[in-house]
């Protein structure tokens, strides 16, 4: 079993495209945002804000005890078929679920209850906008509804990861969590954008399934996983070649680093005569590489049958109707309506889409901030933390913190220092911008007489400054409002200092 | 039957995969028996196959009833000691299981 390190050889990558053709595919998973799982009452974690203690949201029918029985979640198929339809699918008139079999102590009965020859969404196309503007089709094969497995963590080994680990705990919130699988086609005519637009199309998929309102989408919760297909071929070969699939791809930034790497990975081994085992790979976000996992085996003989304890779905075609007509608007049209609308120009606008805090902007703007203040703090302060944590900006703080901060500078009670203070301490979860400045008592000073008596103060100490004032030198006043702000820790707005000193020295 | 079709012959090998996938154990004269059972099996599902014409829809469920929905309501949930009250072994609230080399989800 290869260790996840660097001694993969790599081809430089221009170089491996000029030889080879990339062939994309992938597989996205999203967790709804139901209030219950799939086919139990038990509250759904994916839906909620902190993660449950272990084992604390799980039913009979989660671990699969013997006796208990399935029932389908109805607003779970509402939000399968309204996703369905914005990936632009045939909704199925009728669908039926499959046991797919498989022993791993992730799921406590020995199977997943998934969807197999009868997905209830298929044959689709999504439109991807890529940084420079390109429009790009993906095709989409299918979205099936499935159920999510419990999540084990490995104890011992020396990486803490599964090579060398003794056991594994297991906890069990997570089974029977409302999935729904997203398969593309072969994903081909990409080119040297392969990387970009296997990150844009994961970002279309987030954007999608947020505007529905059907998962909180949140990647670094695994709300919305991604698993990658790459495969190369050579100039002018019209066969497919042999792909790796990759896995633990949990951001946007690394589903772009992942292809770019098994690009540049396969093209060595190809160039070097060697052939490409088709097989599951793992991406290390560390290292920025991907290490073999198993290879396909006996184990993918997945033995599906039809699930003989859910009967067939048949959505009835007034409910695909009403669904369909209460689509939003596609990620690309939402991207157009929202440039026109907050009057930015290309170039802010592309900051935006790069730094992927579109959506909530818009919520933040939604929640009563002015757009470019809403701009100003997600493109700054926001995702100078968010870079220097490497996660995204959007799971730092949410946009209706955004826009209570805003409003809490707009109407003098903080300045934008203090507001900084203060947006450290949401994002340290210690509750909303109201809160933390009360708790940490950092609202901006407004009341005079405390600016009066911190203002004599300094003017005591430099009793120059006053006459310097008089005589016409008001710059003379910046080493009083320094002195004054020092003393008031910062928490007094400096132009009302400014006013009062000035004040002072004319009265 | 005098159909044309010779019947279909599952193999010992082919046991023998099925009971891997399955993680049950048998024994030679196990696998050899099962092996004449479960082709007498798969012969009468292909008489069935021969009766049945194109227009008969395949059933994967007797009863006819289609979309038997609950409402997205949250019900009871098990305590995490109920839970864990048949777990062989369990730690910091969570079952522990024997690591799983080489596999990994």
């Amino acid at each position: 079993m290869a260790a996840p390190n660097a001694t993969d050889v790599l081809l430089d990558y221009d170089e491996a495209l000029a030889k080879y053709e990339p062939v994309l595919g992938f597989e996205v998973h999203v967790e709804l945002s139901t209030a219950t799982k799939m086919f139990s009452a038990a509250p759904n974690p994916a839906a909620g804000d902190d993660p449950a203690a272990p084992n604390t949201a799980v039913a009979p029918v989660d671990m699969g005890l013997p006796g208990s029985l399935p029932v389908v979640n109805a607003e779970a198929v509402r939000y399968s078929i309204s996703l369905g339809l914005a990936l632009g699918c045939s909704i199925a008139e009728s669908c039926r679920f499959a046991r797919k079999n498989y022993f791993y102590p992730d799921l406590g009965k020995n199977y997943q209850i998934s969807q197999y020859d009868e997905p209830i969404a298929f044959e689709g196309s999504v439109e991807v906008e890529l940084e420079d503007g390109t429009l790009f089709q993906v095709p989409i094969e299918r979205a099936h509804m499935e159920e999510d497995a419990g999540k084990l963590t490995h104890m011992g080994g020396a990486t803490g990861r599964i090579h060398g680990a003794d056991a594994a705990l297991v906890d069990y919130n997570r089974a029977g969590v409302p999935l729904v699988e997203i398969v593309t086609k072969p994903i081909f005519g990409a080119e040297h954008l392969a990387p970009q637009l296997a990150k844009a199309y994961v970002a279309t998929i987030r954007d999608i399934v947020r505007s529905l309102g059907i998962s909180r989408a949140r990647m670094e919760r695994g709300n919305l996983r991604c698993d990658a297909n790459v495969s190369l071929r050579p100039r002018g070969e019209t066969r497919l070649g042999t792909r790796t699939e990759t896995k633990n791809v949990n951001s946007l930034r690394s589903v772009e680093r992942a292809v770019r790497y098994e690009i540049q990975r396969q093209a060595a081994i190809l160039e070097a005569g060697g052939s490409i085992v088709q097989e599951t790979r793992h991406w290390h976000e560390d290292t920025g590489t991907t290490s073999a996992g198993r290879p396909k085996s006996d184990a993918d003989d997945y033995r599906y049958f039809p699930e003989p304890d859910l009967l067939p779905i048949r959505p009835s075609a007034e409910l695909v109707q009403q669904l369909r007509a209460a689509l939003p608007e596609s990620p690309t049209q939402f991207r157009r309506r929202l440039q026109a609308d907050y009057g930015f120009t290309d170039s802010e606008f592309r900051d935006i889409l790069n730094a992927n805090v579109l959506v909530e902007l818009e919520e933040t703007v939604g929640a009563g901030a002015a757009p470019a203040q809403a701009r100003k703090w997600w493109l700054g302060e926001i995702l100078r933390i968010a870079n220097a944590r490497g996660v995204e900006p959007g799971s730092l703080v949410s946009p209706l913190h955004v826009s209570e901060l805003i409003a809490l500078v707009e109407t003098g009670e903080l300045t934008d220092r203090l507001a900084r203070q203060v947006l450290e301490g949401v994002v340290a979860g210690e509750g909303s911008p109201e809160h933390v400045v009360k708790a940490r008592g950092l609202a901006v000073v407004s009341d005079d007489s405390a600016l009066l008596a911190a203002i004599d103060q300094a003017l005591g100490e430099q009793p120059d400054v006053l006459q310097k004032i008089r005589d016409g030198k008001v710059q003379a006043a910046g080493a009083v409002i320094g002195a004054v702000m020092k003393a008031m820790r910062g928490q007094a707005d400096a132009a009302r200092v400014r006013e009062l000193v000035l004040e002072r020295a004319n009265a | 039957m005098s159909d044309a079709t010779p019947p279909a012959v599952i193999t010992a090998a082919e046991v023998t995969h099925l009971a891997g996938l399955a993680r049950i154990a048998l024994r030679p004269d196990e696998i050899e028996h099962l092996a004449g059972e479960l082709t007498q099996i798969v012969d009468a599902v292909a008489r069935v196959r021969r009766v049945a014409t194109p227009d008969v829809p395949a059933t994967s469920h007797p009863l006819p009833l289609v979309n038997v929905l609950r409402d997205d309501v949250v019900g009871a949930v098990l305590t995490p000691e109920q839970v864990l009250a048949g777990a062989p072994a369990a730690q910091d609230g969570r079952f522990r299981v024997p690591a799983i080399l080489g596999e990994e989800q």
